[in-house]
């Protein structure tokens, strides 16, 4: 097989509260041998707020953004869902408008880029098993994951809504998603079906409505753990952020303890493939990672 | 061509209540054989005609444009009259289970209380707000560019899968939700309207306006018309600013932040856009998390906060291409 070679978009939760993510997934890359190019040059994707203030800067940054993968001649991956969805909604909406395209691109030529529409964007989970394959990954399995009931969550942005996912990225069912309860069951675990594995866990709403997120997190904390979950994985690190460090808010909302181990989808295909718990950042994890 | 018709065994559990006889409700099982060629809302006539004659269920035109017969197939949000059941055979296997839009606003079956949908539809002042001249001279025409600017929002039927999906429809009372939203839009993207506003006002009410979205978007998902609420909402937030609407509360902060953050670091500043939305008294309530991030190295400290390389072009790029003010 051709190595594979992917420019990563980290966003800003890599860089700041979620350092396990961009390591793990680092460590992961170097086991599989593929080959990460970092878009150094990237500014935050606006993270699905910024547009709610100022639509066409978003679409100017984002577009700039992708501009760098294309110079490189690269695909595009992303390790956050949000990421993903303003990432592949730029590039949807200047592929199918021409006059915002010309607008867009009028702007970026005062810094000397240029948006053509070249690199694809995708979620680093679907460059793992659409590009480099589920069989691939479990033929290289050194620690299966065979003890282990995990609990699969989603993420919207991810999954939803299926006209933009099928044009980039996995292409999900958003009602019966499979990826990583296949990726699970690669890995040698079990994985957990539960009711909210492709619901909201609120983080956008926080600050502004923190009941209803403290809700979304603590119900799907709930369902996962009365579902027998030992932990929990998610290829979001603002899921992750949410169900990880939010548990005592969620806790009171739903009037239940629930407070479980979260993993990033990296950290989990990291663990199996034998991949050490320094490597994978483990102790950077508020809900404490007790069972390695 | 006409492809061959294929029969598939089938069991449906089927969620049973009546509001005025059954403490709680049930689900019974239902197996039949079905073809490719049936949709939901035929196995919901089988099951009143073959099973039970007291089976209730709402549905009129059976054409997809009276949204009445709106229920859930395992979770999935459907119109009954239009959903093949070979698709959700594929989708989910051959065990489906169906209930009513919402269980706890249920009265007999499948069949809702949609109050609180009429009511949120009736606040954001669902009509033209204008003043027509009754004995005009000439016809008031409207363009096609202008017509389009609706986006398709005037399609709506109004069936209540959008709202019932709605995550916060179900934990936060006040919200007005997807459907409405998307009405509210309809109107404000009308030209001959002038309530704009006023219904600016409505939807930018912390609790129950557009600011409580949560961006999960299953009612663009849910949406058997395409009428994309989601998109609706984003204009409406968009609108908000551009009106000079914006109330200076978290929420308006959080949004705009990101423009600072970005224009200082290219990346966000993560604690910063907390203290700037919540304000200096507000963020202290996040302090104790914080001081739990901390101990565990998820908190970057200002003077170490990451930048973009070729940050001069971030910044040009925000001054020269900012089309919005706060
Ligand atoms: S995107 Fe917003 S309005 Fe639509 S379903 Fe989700 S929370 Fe409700
Ligand atoms: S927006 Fe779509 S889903 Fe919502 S009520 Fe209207 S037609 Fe139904
Ligand atoms: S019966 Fe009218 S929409 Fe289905």
């Amino acid at each position: 097989m051709k190595q594979l070679e992917y420019a990563l978009f980290t966003g800003c939760t890599a860089k700041e509260s979620t350092p396990e993510q961009l390591m793990s997934t680092y460590a992961v890359a170097n086991k599989l041998g593929i080959k990460i190019v970092e878009l150094v040059e990237a500014s935050c994707c606006g993270a699905s707020h910024l547009q709610d203030y100022d639509d066409f800067l978003s679409l100017v940054l984002n577009a700039r953004n992708i501009a760098y993968a294309e110079k490189r001649g690269m695909t595009m991956i992303t390790i956050c869902n949000t990421c993903q969805i303003n990432t592949a909604m730029t590039k949807h909406r200047l592929d199918h408008d021409a006059a915002l395209k010309a607008r867009v691109n009028e702007k970026l030529a005062e810094v000397g880029l240029e948006y053509k529409g070249t690199s694809e964007i995708k979620h680093f989970l679907y460059a793992l098993i659409d590009d480099f394959g589920l069989d691939q990954i479990q033929s290289m399995v050194s620690v299966p994951l065979s003890q282990f009931n995990i609990a699969p969550f989603y993420g919207c942005h991810n999954i939803r809504p299926s006209e933009l996912q099928h044009e980039s990225n996995g292409g999900e069912n958003p009602y019966n998603p499979r990826s990583l309860d296949d990726l699970i069951a690669a890995l040698g675990g079990k994985s957990v079906d539960y009711e909210e594995k492709n619901k909201c866990c609120g983080f956008h709403a926080e600050l502004q409505a923190p009941h209803t997120a403290a809700m979304l997190t603590g119900k799907a904390l709930m369902g996962a753990m009365d579902q027998n979950a030992d932990w929990m994985v998610t290829p979001c690190p603002l899921c992750h952020l949410k169900l990880d460090t939010q548990y005592a808010h969620a806790s009171k909302a739903v009037g239940r303890d629930v407070k479980m181990p979260v993993l990033h989808m990296q950290q989990m295909v990291g663990l199996a493939l034998g991949c050490s718990k320094e490597e994978l950042g483990l102790k950077h994890h508020v809900s404490e990672v007790n069972f390695i | 061509m006409v492809s061959e018709i294929t029969t598939t065994r089938v069991t449906f559990k089927v969620f049973r209540f009546n509001m005025e006889t059954d403490y709680l409700p049930y689900y019974k099982t239902y197996e039949m054989d079905v073809t490719s060629e049936e949709v939901v809302l035929d196995i919901l006539n089988r099951i009143k005609w073959e099973f039970d004659g007291s089976f209730s269920y709402r549905r009129s035109c059976r054409h997809g444009i009276c949204g009445a017969c709106a229920i859930k197939v395992n979770g999935k949000g459907v119109l009954a009259c239009k959903e093949r059941i070979n698709d959700l055979i594929a989708m989910f296997g051959t065990e489906l289970r169906f209930d009513p839009l919402s269980e706890k606003r249920a009265i007999k079956d499948m069949i809702i209380d949609k109050k609180d949908f009429w009511v949120k539809h009736e606040q954001v002042n669902p009509y033209l707000d204008s003043h027509i001249e009754e004995h005009p001279d000439m016809e008031c025409a409207v363009t096609p560019a202008q017509a389009e600017a609706l986006l398709d929002a005037d399609y709506c039927i109004q069936c209540g899968l959008c709202h019932y999906s709605c995550p916060v429809i179900e934990i936060n009372e006040e919200y007005i939700g997807p459907a409405a939203f998307a009405k509210a839009y309809r109107f404000n993207a009308d030209v001959r309207d002038d309530g704009i506003d006023h219904r600016i006002d409505i939807i930018n009410a912390p609790g129950a306006g557009v600011w409580d979205c949560v961006k999960c978007y299953e009612c663009t998902q849910v949406c058997p018309k395409e009428v994309d609420p989601f998109e609706k909402i984003t204009k409406l937030h968009n609108q908000v600013f551009e009106h000079g609407r914006a109330l200076n509360n978290v929420a308006t902060r959080h949004a705009v932040g990101f423009a600072h953050s970005i224009k200082k670091h290219g990346l966000l500043d993560e604690g910063e856009l907390v203290r700037y939305s919540e304000g200096n008294l507000g963020v202290m309530k996040h302090v104790p998390v914080a001081i739990k991030m901390f101990t565990k190295g998820k908190i970057v400290l200002p003077w170490n906060m990451p930048k973009s390389e070729n940050l001069d072009e971030i910044q040009k790029l925000v001054k020269s291409s900012s089309t919005a003010k706060f």
